[in-house]
């Protein structure tokens, strides 16, 4: 037997080897594309499995409408240098539609993306949507399968979830019925950030270290934005931060931080005592269980 | 501890245990003690212990899932856990150990390399000890940890530990569970204090083996059950049919994944079910072009010859003898609440390709508690049996016993698409 893998070149492969399958079984794959970390992850991995040929999928973005400016920028370079087609799915055409209805102007965004998502997904009749999440993030993901069934209705039953054994993996649907690809669910965060520097792949600016006005509220530190304004009783700091992960602007907060380069986050990630989500994604706390209801309800 | 190697390796293992063990708390524990728990969730778990009224942390519930087992106290299915050290990284598949759960101990099982049985001292071997180190056996797993829990509740006795030992080797025997083919280790230890997991603690003195994480850390993860033989099943086929790019415009790849064995630049190779013959011509992965692939690496290979291959055939190497075949006998486990059904069509999905399956015999069961045969016509949930089956069309098959990746497929209901059964290939006809 040769050499034994590297976990980076093993992981790598695992995800390799799952797009493939889901282009040979799916009809019509999607991938997800935010321009986060994790999608970046995706698109490289997309490219070792399919070049030199094209994706054999579209990318698409759910757009909140509530997007720092640098990764909307960074999406639709990215997407132009690898020259594949993007679709953007944007909330604020659900809103139009009246098909989202938000309890108040400035309420966080997140939790209506599957609305979106799922109205995209029917109309462009995909069969498999492929995702970054990977099985770290939270609780509720420590069960996902690599391929996840979700019902016409865009739900995840956790109790009825197809089994799933070796590296078999079942993508069939019927119409309407939809697979959730998930290429990096074996990876930690301290894995994403290693590939990222093996690779070198290039990431919207504002992952690293930058200047930014804050505010401190209930303990976590808050962006000041047009969406996210300061309450007139609060003080606005300039504080070096950056972010971990990027998503809507009024549920996503940055972390203190100096490092400015892939290799000094490496090592802040070594030495963190707060997990990614717990830290930065203001809506998971809220419950302890909020990821598991979201997910039953079409989320990623 | 959170590593920043990127050479570490992959090690995926399974814990089995009986309701109650100290499964969670021995997981719990391997992430607390290797600073994998983070500050956030760990005063989740605070909060929770004392809500539930307990003066220590209670680690169980670092594991604990979804809300729905957390109503019922108990957990229903396979999760996956991770942590890293200096060397490698851990894959934890963590299923339940109930009786009614042997689909979700295969399912686990599957993908490990290693098994952790864990052993309650104050009960020695219990039923599910015995039914557990069988389903290992099954689905071929080749390290054993026999790990001796609540060694605190019965004074660290050296005896009582040796007595567990030996109970478990007079048993590992007579299922034929030893060496060379399968090798087991023992240690005690106290999940609860964090004795011998990833320190020693001060209790077990007069234990000079190496702790569970050393155990860990040292076992050899090559899988000495792949055979040698080259295995590559196309998944996909790249033809970028490119007409402004000359290099790009007649261009024909074949995408996936070496499932055993060795690829060189210039091998000569037949493609499996049609037998046509060419050569290796290169070997990428992406842009990278690499000389030989072996094991576990997914590549983009190319032919010195224009033959017509698609997704399901298997690339082999030319003096291989390995045909497709149309009958075969496997173990399969029932893994569907619906019982099968003899007399129906099932789809086999097996590496890239599938075929339709009829069952040509039952041709027994096994008693997983007894561990002995019995006659059956039919099978439902969690029931095992050996199943002769006749394929519509001929798949590229190795014994499961040779080939865990080539010699293991899923069963497929037509209907609903749910995946009803696994099976490992015992022989081929
Ligand atoms: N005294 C003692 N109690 C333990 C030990 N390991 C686990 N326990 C306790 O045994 C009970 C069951 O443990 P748990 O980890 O939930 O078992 P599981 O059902 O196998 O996951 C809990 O009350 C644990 O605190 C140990 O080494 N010593």
């Amino acid at each position: 037997m040769k050499g034994k893998l590297s976990h980076l070149d093993w992981l790598e492969s695992e995800a390799i080897h799952i797009m493939r399958e889901v282009a040979g079984q799916c009809a019509n794959p999607v991938l997800l594309f935010s321009g986060g970390k994790d999608s970046l992850c995706l698109l490289r991995i997309a490219e070792k499995a399919f070049r030199p040929g094209r994706f054999p999928f579209p990318l698409m973005h759910i757009d909140t409408g509530h997007n720092y400016p640098e990764v909307i920028n960074f999406r639709d370079n990215k997407t132009k240098e690898l020259g594949e087609r993007l679709i953007v799915a944007s909330l604020e055409e659900s809103m139009a539609k009246g098909t989202i209805v938000l309890k108040s102007a400035d309420e966080p965004r997140n939790k209506y993306q599957s609305i979106t998502l799922l109205e995209a997904i029917e109309e462009n009749g995909f069969d498999c949507c492929i995702g970054g999440a990977r099985r770290d993030e939270e609780k509720a993901r420590a069960k996902e399968r690599i391929m996840s069934f979700r019902d016409e209705f865009g739900q995840w039953d956790p109790k009825n979830q197809r089994p799933e054994l070796w590296n078999l993996y079942n993508a069939k649907v019927h119409k309407g019925e939809n697979i959730r690809a998930f290429p990096i669910s074996n990876w930690t965060e301290m894995d994403v950030w290693q590939y990222i520097e093996k690779e070198k792949l290039e990431l919207p600016s504002i992952y690293f270290a930058h200047k930014r006005d804050v505010v401190k509220r209930n303990g976590a530190i808050v962006p000041i934005t047009e969406v996210t304004p300061a309450a007139s009783d609060e003080e606005v700091e300039n504080m070096m931060v950056r972010f971990r992960t990027v998503g809507d602007i009024t549920c996503t907060a940055p972390v203190a931080s100096n490092a400015d380069s892939v290799e000094k986050i490496i090592i802040e990630t070594a030495s963190t005592l707060i997990t990614e989500r717990g830290e930065t994604r203001l809506d998971d706390q809220v419950s302890e269980a909020s990821m598991e209801q979201r997910k039953k309800e079409g989320y990623f | 501890m959170n590593d920043t190697n990127q050479n570490n390796t992959v090690l995926r293992f399974m814990t089995c245990g009986s309701v109650d063990d100290g499964k969670s708390t021995l997981i719990g524990r391997l992430l607390y003690d290797t600073k994998t728990i983070l500050t956030d969730t760990l005063s989740q778990i605070e909060k929770t212990s004392k809500k539930k009224g307990m003066s220590a942390l209670d680690l169980s519930l670092i594991t604990d899932g979804l809300q729905a087992e957390r109503e019922q106290g108990i957990t229903i299915d396979v999760a996956y856990r991770y942590f890293s050290t200096g060397t490698r990284k851990y894959i934890i598949a963590d299923a339940p150990g109930h009786e009614q759960y042997t689909r979700n101990m295969v399912t686990a099982a599957s993908t490990a390399q290693l098994a952790i049985i864990l052993v309650d001292a104050r009960k020695g071997m219990l039923t599910q000890t015995r039914r557990h180190s069988y389903l290992t056996k099954l689905v071929g797993i080749k390290h054993i940890i026999v790990a001796i829990n609540k060694m605190d509740l019965v004074d660290y006795s050296e005896e009582e530990y040796k007595n567990i030992c030996n109970e478990y080797k007079s048993f590992a025997s007579a299922i034929k569970l030893e060496e060379p083919n399968v090798d087991i280790k023992f240690v005690p230890m106290s999940a609860l204090n964090g004795d011998m997991i990833v320190d020693r603690g001060r209790s077990l003195s007069w234990y000079k083996g190496p702790t569970l994480l050393q155990i860990l850390e040292k076992i050899d993860t090559t899988e000495k059950t792949n055979s040698s033989f080259l295995r590559f099943p196309v998944q996909f086929v790249c033809r970028p049919r490119d007409s402004s790019n000359e290099k790009l415009h007649d261009f024909r790849a074949f995408m996936g994944r070496v499932e055993s064995g060795l690829m060189k630049i210039n091998d000569k190779i037949k493609v499996l079910p049609s037998n046509h013959e060419s050569s290796i011509k290169e070997i990428r992965i992406g842009d990278k072009i690499i000389t030989e692939a072996h094991a576990e690496q997914s590549v983009t290979v190319s032919l010195n010859d224009e033959i017509d291959i698609s997704r399901g055939d298997m690339l082999i190497h030319e003096d291989d003898t390995l045909e497709g075949s149309k009958s075969f006998t496997a173990n399969v486990c029932w893994l569907s609440e619906t019982n099968l059904t003899p007399n129906r069509t099932y789809l086999i999905m097996h590496t890239s390709r599938s075929s339709k399956a009829r069952i040509s015999s039952i041709n027994n069961k096994i008693n997983i508690n007894t561990l002995e045969t019995e006659q059956a016509v039919e099978l439902k949930t969690n029931d095992i049996a050996n199943i002769k089956f006749k394929l519509a069309q001929p798949l590229v098959l190795d014994k499961y016993s040779q080939n865990r990746n080539t010699g293991s497929f899923i069963i497929v209901d037509e209907t609903t698409f749910h995946t009803v059964g696994a099976g490992m290939i015992e022989t081929i006809e």
